[in-house]
């Protein structure tokens, strides 16, 4: 079979063809967009016709994922980190529905939040809902576990969550592959009322999911991506999560003196680790991410053996691992490389030279300066670099559609005027509820909605809001006289400035949807019917 | 064998081709390789970097460690400083001097070039202009990877080859462009070194 080199993502996305899926579901987010966008490019994919439309936001996107499954087919669910917060209520409850067709659900951590707003550890999403949980410690692990998520998924009927972090999502290495399966035939699950979650269905469809635990714990006992590795020195053992065994190993070139377990799988793996704490004197924890096996093996207690990790200091309580930090936790003597001369200055992200939200923001900032600072609520998108130097524009950034239902808040408490600040793709995720809460209440706020028309920040994907915007604004009932489409261009600024001040004045709900192509993606777009013509002409 | 490369520049500049070049060579010659890029908020317009790791061994971290690297090719002369606690005590900085100035306080370029020249082992060069005197101002960065080729501890032929692997299907004009810019790179810094 061939050898590829790909990235982490990639591996993933090329296991979950492979593996027979008719369907990947995911809404963009950094580390996890290329997944799908590899599908979405994939030759086998498009002749297979495997639906890859990125979905509204994380939650439909595990819904419309469930409901393959109902119907009998394979399916793929990606999505950040956080993304699964959005996703929590089907993920939670598919859990106890138990699945028909494989199902997958891969969240990619952002541990050091290089590209996002926490650095929270879906494993313990993976343990809330008690569902078995996967997290490769390399590119090839991750194609192999992903196409045996998909046995273990239809084998025991459960959803499978594999769990990646940035580093390994964003890094090529080279992964062999194995024949492609074929896909799924349409079929009913065996059970018609496993999926009514009736408090009565619900009651017995838990408590095979508590049966079914004994068997995921054996599982993860005998698994291959779970290991037990022998060492001489029994002073000390470590336990390795995912992509922690890469930096301990990297650490030791020669082999590693300890005994070794690594864990690729979850449920903890007791039996493994009771066996290591067993034979040796203290032990060490290496994860990237939260100290999730730390916790368990030092327990609400803490009075056994001695637990070295995150804890108590011997590696960083925050931000992502790498192999710096292992060596210290060893001791482990190395060249520290000379400073970073003093003149090196930071070189933050910025928008985009040509970049509409720039005269979007100048305009709002000349409008909102006689009213003072901290009163415009902002989102998740490129909008928001508006919250550094020159604009310093916006007050807040929390999570998809907040900006919104924050204004509103803020204005209930007499913050009047509140701005919001919100792109489109970001409005179509979880924008729409809020904006019906202000208008239901009819609150003085002004919602500026940053039409792009494309997901910005993570590439320029299709965004769900495409050519909708207004419509979907008057359909939930923002009045017409206070719903305005501006030009975000300098020769413009003057009437925008004025359409601004007067809706911010007013009291009561106002939308102003400022729209203008990302830069990025009209030069990709005019590049793309350059090459185009030049084809033709050849 | 073993390499360790930092590859550095700003978001946008190019980096991950110079990588590509490298990678597409290395398979070529059977080597291990990891590579570790940077996708999301910090390729508007930030600092980046990659880490390309390879060797004739499996290679286990996708990350270089602090004072391992080998070599440190940067496309941005500030950017080349940023990375200097990885570079290895015997490791060589290869750099474009042009700055890419899209911060108000980018520092002096003399106090830039200053801190460059106390490297013990580096190729400074004016990569944008040796382009534009090849009348192809774009190929900036194969000639960095020029001037970096003789430091990559491999044969400089399948460097070539693999540019004509990555540029074929452009047509033999965008091929030629490439080559022309690697054989300047790499004779200013077989001159230079």
């Amino acid at each position: 079979m061939q050898k590829l080199l790909l990235l982490g993502d990639e591996a993933i996305a090329q296991a979950a063809i492979d593996a027979g899926i008719s369907g990947v579901y995911a809404y963009p987010g950094t580390p996890s967009t290329e997944i799908t966008e590899y599908i979405q490019k994939s030759k086998v994919a498009k002749e297979r016709n495997i639906k890859s439309t990125w979905s509204a936001n994380e939650k439909t996107a595990l819904e419309g994922a469930l409901g393959m499954s109902y119907a009998g087919k394979r399916a793929l669910a990606c999505m950040k980190h956080v993304g699964l917060n959005v996703a929590a209520d089907p993920f939670m409850n598919m859990a106890i529905t138990g699945v028909n067709g494989g199902l997958v659900i891969l969240v990619a951590d952002d541990p050091s939040m290089h590209s996002s707003q926490d650095e929270q550890d879906s494993r313990y999403y993976g343990k809330f809902a008690l569902m078995p949980t996967f997290e490769p410690s390399n590119q090839q692990e991750a194609y192999d576990i992903i196409r045996f998520a998909f046995e273990y998924s239809e084998k025991y009927e459960i959803p499978v969550l594999v769990r990646v972090t940035t580093r390994l999502a964003h890094s090529r290495s080279g992964v062999q592959l194995a024949p492609i399966r074929d896909e799924n035939e349409n079929s009913m699950p065996k059970n018609l009322r496993q999926f009514i979650l009736l408090p009565a269905n619900a009651r017995v469809q838990y408590n095979k999911l508590i049966e079914k635990q004994t068997s995921f714990e054996k599982e993860a006992e005998e698994s291959s991506f779970n290991q037990f590795i022998e060492g001489e020195d029994k002073s000390m053992g470590i336990v390795a999560c995912g992509i922690g065994y890469n930096y301990l190993l990297e650490n030791f070139p020669n082999g590693c003196p300890y005994p070794i377990l690594k864990i690729s799988q979850y449920p903890t793996p007791r039996h493994m680790v009771e066996k290591l704490y067993n034979s040796v004197d203290k032990i060490i924890v290496i994860e990237d991410g939260y100290p999730f096996v730390e916790e368990q093996i030092r327990g609400v207690l803490d009075n056994g053996k001695e637990v070295l990790g995150r804890l108590d200091g011997t590696l960083p309580r925050t931000g992502e691992l790498n192999p710096d930090h292992v060596a210290r936790a060893f001791g482990i003597d190395f060249y520290e490389g000379a400073p970073v001369p003093e003149i090196v200055k930071p070189r933050p992200p910025a928008m985009c030279v040509g970049c509409s939200h720039i005269d979007s923001y100048n305009a709002l900032n000349e409008v909102m300066e006689k009213y003072g600072d901290g009163r415009v609520f902002s989102d998740i998108g490129c909008y928001t670099l508006g919250a550094l130097p020159p604009f310093n524009a916006i007050n807040s950034c929390v999570d998809m559609g907040a900006s919104i239902t924050m204004a509103k808040g803020a204005a209930d408490a007499g913050l009047v005027p509140a701005v919001a600040v919100i792109g489109d793709s970001t409005f179509t995720h979880s924008g729409m509820t809020s904006l019906l809460d202000a208008i239901n209440d009819n609150s003085p706020i002004t919602v500026l909605i940053l039409d792009n028309s494309t997901a910005g920040m993570t590439g320029g994907q299709t965004s769900s809001a495409f050519g909708k915007i207004e419509q979907i604004c008057l359909g939930l009932g923002v009045d017409p006289e206070h719903l305005h489409v501006i030009r975000p261009l300098k020769k413009f600024h003057a009437e925008n400035v004025e359409i601004i001040a007067k809706e911010v004045e007013y009291n009561g709900l106002s939308v102003i949807i400022p729209t203008r192509e990302c830069i990025q993606t009209l030069n990709r777009r005019m590049r793309q019917r350059f090459k185009d013509k030049e084809n033709k002409s050849k | 064998m073993k390499i360790d490369i930092i590859l550095a520049g700003v978001g946008g500049q190019g980096i991950l081709s110079i990588a590509a070049t490298i990678g597409l060579a290395a398979l070529k010659n059977d080597l291990y390789l990891k590579q570790a890029e940077v996708h999301g908020m910090s390729q508007r317009g930030g600092d980046v970097q990659s880490n390309l790791r390879l060797s004739d061994k499996p290679i286990h971290s996708d990350l270089i460690a602090l004072g391992q690297a080998d070599l440190i090719i940067s496309v941005e002369p500030m950017e080349a400083l940023r990375y200097l606690p990885y570079l290895a005590k015997d490791g060589w900085v290869i750099t474009n001097d042009q700055p890419f100035k899209n911060i108000p306080n980018y520092p002096e370029m003399e106090d830039v070039l200053a801190e460059l020249n106390k490297i013990s082992q580096k190729i400074i060069i004016n990569a944008d202009q040796i382009a534009r005197d090849l009348e192809s101002p774009r190929s900036a960065n194969m000639v960095i990877l020029g001037a970096a080729s003789p430091f990559l501890n491999m044969d400089y032929d399948s460097l070539e080859d693999a540019i004509r692997r990555q540029f074929g299907s452009k047509g033999e004009e965008v091929v030629d462009v490439n080559i022309n810019a690697i054989r300047a790179g790499r004779e200013f810094a077989l001159k230079n070194k």
